[in-house]
């Protein structure tokens, strides 16, 4: 995949946004994520310059960790807490539910949504717990799952 | 007049439709023609009643509980803005047994205030801690830690006093006070909840420890899994700058302080110090040998305090009330209070601040009512993936450092995750194997390979294939792993499944669903 003219800019801009730190390596991925939802490669090349790094170094960050993909998100991005609060109130079966609902696996992506595990929101005391483009929901049904999943869709 | 009406802005509150409620609120009072304001206060904890919505009445506060968006023009129309009779009403806040038996020495603020406010924190004591410690002196601020016996509230329960003056003695031209926001433990939400019910708290638990150590800049490091904890924290920050209680001679005291935030990205293990500080750094959250202490060599090189939200959290008011005061609570060397969590299948899930020295079966039982099911409880995981399940029959086991080492467990961070009888034990500790495996830094064997070595060896197990081989070959490799990992993510995911070897055997021998 080739980043494009509008991200070369972005990146550009947000390494700026962080001073030209290369310690802020890690928020300024997380600030990439927020304005193109993913890391190109030529984004990995790009942030290697211009912050002095090596590419293996900038690689190494972005393959670390969870938050960071490689690859474009679907429209929305799904996640589903698999951590044991949630598993004793039912989140092995919200998930079966979810890969059935949206047609996609864990960790899959088609035109729509983007569907990934996480390990806990936080949100245990409303288990189980699924967040949705940054939002987090709690107390989440199989009824419920499909009434967010039914909102989100009709507003994009 | 104007009646002040309580809707929280907390993450599971939200989560449930407070945002939504809060809408409708002022919708309603729009067209009643009703004048009201909106406070965004925390969450006091009674999670299992968000979104719990209050009205201010001649001085009380009348709560109501699990508040839906369709059911505000019903409360308008009983009076709400009165404290009217409605299915919903609980009654007053103060009269709410689940909050008024608790110990709120470092959550007392959290659903009280308008967390952004610096008047309504100044109000309530706020930055008396850090006044008090500009006149006593720093020597003096680590002595009151010390001998206040607060205890690192992350999970590990290292003596914070000691890490304090190991931090102080180190001679370098530049310090820091490093704030593990990095809750990843499940079942777990109380810094969360005191991050968004009360960020100044923090923030001044942060100077003080700045001040008694010599360190002039903090960074907080929050999970990313946190989004609306990040953006109050942010305001938090900003107003605290604005109204000078952070930055250059705060307050005329000659004192420097100031506070980075920064986000992580999903990765369990970067809880663990070192690996948060390499992860603070920019780089990869990989775990760095000890020694060196970060209290010695920490960020970038220098000294480093690293500290639990909680844990930083306590100190203005172990400042404010003494050492010895705080220390009065609690039983041996668990002193104070521990802000415990109720989660997974329990009726009244939420946060139960309370003394070291009751039971699990208080606080599961008396406070959360039972399991939300209503089936019997099978198993407790308390102390989040890496630690112990315990049988239903231990439940009497006294919450505090030493008792649940005895048994072979921990409390950590004071999690406590409830399971009914539909739970299939051999599940879970194939569980703690797979987490480790998805979660490990990959610095050290044992953990990098062993765990996912631990999943197939659960895998044959749960197949029936040489049960019995598989089983010593899977105690086996939780010996190397607990002897021989670098931290507590390999060393301690063996905990774990050694409890659903010790109590659940049964499970492996006949799996639910598959022979029995």
């Amino acid at each position: 995949m080739k980043a494009n003219e509008h991200d070369s800019k972005a990146v550009s801009q947000v390494i700026g946004t962080f001073g030209g730190r290369p310690e802020m390596l890690v928020q300024i991925l997380q600030a990439l994520m927020k304005r193109i939802g993913w890391i190109p490669e030529d984004a990995v090349r790009q942030l290697a310059r211009e912050l002095n790094l090596s590419r293996a170094d900038v690689h190494g960050v972005v393959s670390f960790y969870h938050d960071f993909r490689t690859t474009p998100p679907g429209k929305h991005t799904v996640k589903i807490c698999q951590a044991e609060a949630c598993q004793a109130m039912g989140s092995r079966e919200l998930t079966a539910h979810a890969e059935r609902t949206l047609g996609v696996g864990m960790h899959g992506t088609n035109d729509d949504v983007s569907l990934e595990p996480i390990y806990c929101l936080g949100n245990c005391a409303c288990s189980p717990a699924v967040m949705i483009d940054e939002k987090t929901f709690g107390r989440v049904s199989h009824e419920r799952f499909d009434h967010l999943i039914g909102g989100v869709r009709e507003d994009s | 007049m104007t009646t002040r009406v309580f809707v929280p802005r907390e993450t599971s509150a939200v989560s449930v439709g407070a945002d939504e409620v809060a809408v409708a609120i002022a919708r309603e009072a729009k067209s009643s023609k009703a004048t009201i304001e909106i406070l965004r206060n925390g969450s006091w904890g009674a999670t299992w009643l968000e979104p719990m919505v209050e009205v201010e009445v001649d001085g009380a506060r009348i709560a109501y509980g699990n508040v839906e968006e369709s059911d505000v023009p019903g409360l308008f129309a009983n009076g709400f803005l009165s404290g009217g009779e409605h299915e919903k009403r609980i009654g007053p806040i103060m009269e709410i047994p689940y909050l008024i038996n608790q110990d709120r020495w470092t959550f007392f603020r959290c659903g009280l205030i308008d967390p952004l406010s610096i008047a309504g924190f100044t109000q309530t004591q706020g930055f008396k801690g850090l006044t008090k410690a500009f006149e006593i002196g720093a020597d003096a601020v680590i002595e009151t830690v010390t001998e206040s016996g607060l205890r690192g509230r992350g999970g590990a329960g290292f003596p914070t006093g000691i890490k304090w003056r190991t931090a102080a003695d180190a001679e370098s031209d530049q310090k820091y006070i490093a704030c593990n926001a990095d809750e990843g433990d499940s079942g777990t939400f109380s810094d969360r909840m005191l991050m968004e019910g009360d960020p100044l708290c923090l923030l001044e638990g942060m100077m003080i420890a700045g001040f008694a150590v010599g360190a002039s800049k903090g960074y907080i490091y929050l999970r990313s899994e946190y989004p609306l904890t990040n953006s109050i924290l942010e305001r938090a920050i900003s107003n605290a700058r604005d109204a000078g209680w952070l930055g250059k001679n705060i307050q005329d005291s000659g004192f420097d302080f100031d506070v980075e935030l920064h986000l992580g990205a999903g990765s369990y293990v970067c809880g663990e110090e070192t690996a948060m500080l390499e992860s603070l750094e920019g780089k990869k959250g990989i775990v760095r040998y000890k020694p060196p202490l970060p209290a010695i060599e920490g960020l970038f090189g220098k000294p480093t305090i690293v500290n639990n939200v909680v844990t930083l959290a306590s100190v203005p008011n172990i400042v404010n009330i003494g050492g010895e005061r705080y220390a009065s609570f609690g039983v041996e060397r668990s002193k104070g209070t521990l802000a415990f969590q109720l989660a997974g299948n329990v009726k009244r899930g939420g946060m139960v601040e309370k003394a070291f020295g009751l039971t699990v079966r208080e606080l599961i039982e008396d406070w959360g009512g039972g399991t939300a099911s209503g089936r019997p409880v099978r198993a407790v995981q308390i102390g989040g993936p890496l630690g112990a399940y315990l049988p239903a029959d231990q439940l009497d086991t006294v919450l505090d450092y030493e008792a649940f080492s005895a048994i072979g467990a921990m409390i950590g961070h004071g999690g406590i995750v409830v399971f009914d009888d539909t739970v299939n034990m051999a599940e879970q500790a194939r569980f703690a194997m797979e987490f480790c495996a998805i979660e490990s830094c990959g610095k050290c064997t044992p953990c990098r390979i062993g765990s996912t070595r631990g999943v197939e060896v659960i895998d044959r197990m749960i197949a029936g294939e040489n049960r019995d081989e598989n089983y010593d070959l899977l105690v086996e490799l939780c010996d190397t792993m607990e002897d021989a990992s670098l931290c507590a993510m390999g060393g301690m995911t063996p905990y774990p499944v050694r409890s659903v070897l010790k109590y659940f055997a049964d499970d492996f021998a006949s799996p639910r669903g598959v022979d029995a």
